[in-house]
């Protein structure tokens, strides 16, 4: 079943887009080198970026559709999005934070989905600090807690482990695997390195220079590998 | 020393009533032309941008005497505010407050203006993700955020204020209980033979209340402050 349909063009300066995926339920990759425009595609399914052309279609729900001149705004798309940095408020505690977007979005408090989700990740002990003072996985993990109790329809993972040196990237690793085998959220999940995905994704979608240039399975990150040593 | 006479008492309490006043009357406009002129982009910036700082370099007179033939009784302003709304800023300790107002707003725009610039934007950009429409996200994390620079400009404008001289005689005059402020009555005082002591009475109240505003300020800055970085 297609839970994510884009097909979206975007000129920025010099820089051309125009990528078409599809998408399932399970994770997702975005796969490529730097400056292929993933995190320019993530942008634009959140709706923090408008395109130039096209349409982004999330399970019977059009968030984007130019002809019909549709854009839903980022607050009413459901979306949940880990960004690089972990972008947690520094005026709030852990525990706000993970609350910030139920509260939001008008949900009735779920004590049973909040502690789910906080032992899957393992940060109940976390929850009255203030996130200045977590260590940088730490706060990768509260920024994943705090889009999924948001109970999106669709996460995005942009790099989430990016900006963590390689013994935090182990750390966290098997939790987002837990989240895809518990949390049954689908994911679109950017990374530029095979062997991180090799672990966590379902799909592949590989893009180059703002273009799709493969998809499929996984198979098409040992022929990235077979790529960058030839 | 500090026995005031019910003259200089009433000087003083109208002080803090119109700078309290002017603060809190300039403060939503202080935050509406600080996110203007921090998130915006439009025609007659650079101009707003200029009209906000004017009164902070033009001489106190000049902004006193521009209030007086504008919104004095028979200004073209004035005159149609006591017409239609019975509103009378001239001699009227309103007025005083309104150009007290005036001349603390620069003051109390530039810390704002500040403080809203030195946001992380991204930090809005995920609270949008998160289900926050704009005006939930200006209340829980703009506003939050730029809370200090808020509290700072508020202060800045308090003080100025209540030390507002040249402007304020200027425009409604120095009449005691209405329009006479703590600097007014000690002008006045130092113009009486014998008023020193007096004067010299007010002095110390005005330094009193000046350090109380200070130590209050700095107190609320640094709470804020540390809420913000996350302490």
């Amino acid at each position: 079943m297609i839970v994510l349909a884009v097909d979206v063009e975007k000129e920025l300066g010099a820089f051309n887009l125009a990528v078409r995926f599809e998408a399932a339920g399970g994770v997702t990759a975005l796969f490529g080198p730097s400056g292929a425009g993933k995190t320019t595609v993530v942008n634009m399914i959140a709706g923090l970026l408008l395109p130039d052309r096209g349409s982004i279609v999330l399970g019977d729900k059009v968030l984007f559709d130019a002809a019909a001149r549709i854009n839903v705004p980022p607050h009413r798309r459901h979306i949940g999005y880990v960004f690089q940095e972990d972008r947690l408020f520094p005026h709030l505690s852990v525990r706000q934070n993970l609350d910030y977007g139920r509260r939001m979005s008008g949900h009735p408090r779920d004590p049973d989905d909040f502690a789910r989700i906080v032992a899957l990740l393992d940060i109940g002990h976390l929850l009255e600090r203030r996130p200045r003072l977590l260590s940088g996985g730490e706060r990768q993990r509260v920024a994943v807690g705090r889009a999924l109790l948001m109970r999106p329809r669709l996460l995005l993972l942009d790099e989430p482990l990016a900006s963590l040196d390689p013994g935090r990237k182990r750390e966290i690793l098997p939790y987002l695997v837990r989240l895809r085998d518990h949390a049954r959220v689908p994911m679109v999940y950017v990374s530029h390195t095979a062997a991180e995905l090799r672990r966590i994704a379902t799909k592949v979608v590989r893009l180059d220079a703002g273009r799709v240039v493969a998809s499929g399975g996984l198979e098409l990150l040992e022929q990235a590998d077979a790529d960058a040593l030839g | 020393m500090l026995d005031l006479s019910p003259t200089e008492w009433t000087a003083v309490l109208l002080s803090l009533r119109i700078a309290l006043v002017a603060t809190a009357f300039a403060l939503p406009f202080g935050m509406a032309i600080g996110w203007l002129l921090a998130r915006k982009e439009f025609w007659g910036k650079t101009l707003l941008d200029g009209l906000v700082y004017l009164p902070l370099v033009l001489p106190p007179v000049v902004t006193g005497y521009l209030l007086l033939i504008s919104l004095g009784r028979k200004g073209p302003i004035g005159a149609f505010l006591a017409d239609y709304f019975g509103i009378v800023f001239s001699f009227r300790w309103t007025g005083a407050a309104l150009s007290c107002g005036i001349m603390g707003f620069p003051l109390m725009v530039r810390p704002i203006r500040l403080a809203l610039e030195a946001i992380d934007r991204r930090l809005e950009e995920a609270a949008g993700t998160l289900g926050a429409g704009r005006l939930l996200v200006f209340l829980t994390i703009t506003l939050p955020l730029a809370l200090p620079g808020i509290i700072a400009g508020a202060v800045l404008c308090f003080a100025r204020a209540l030390g507002e001289f040249g402007a304020t005689i200027t425009f409604v005059s120095n009449i005691p209980g209405e329009t006479q402020t703590i600097s007014a009555a000690i002008y006045t005082l130092m113009q009486i033979p014998g008023g020193d002591a007096a004067a010299g009475r007010l002095v110390l109240f005005a330094i009193a209340i000046a350090l109380a505003a200070l130590v209050v300020s700095e107190w609320f800055a640094r709470r804020a402050g540390m809420r913000v970085q996350g302490k």
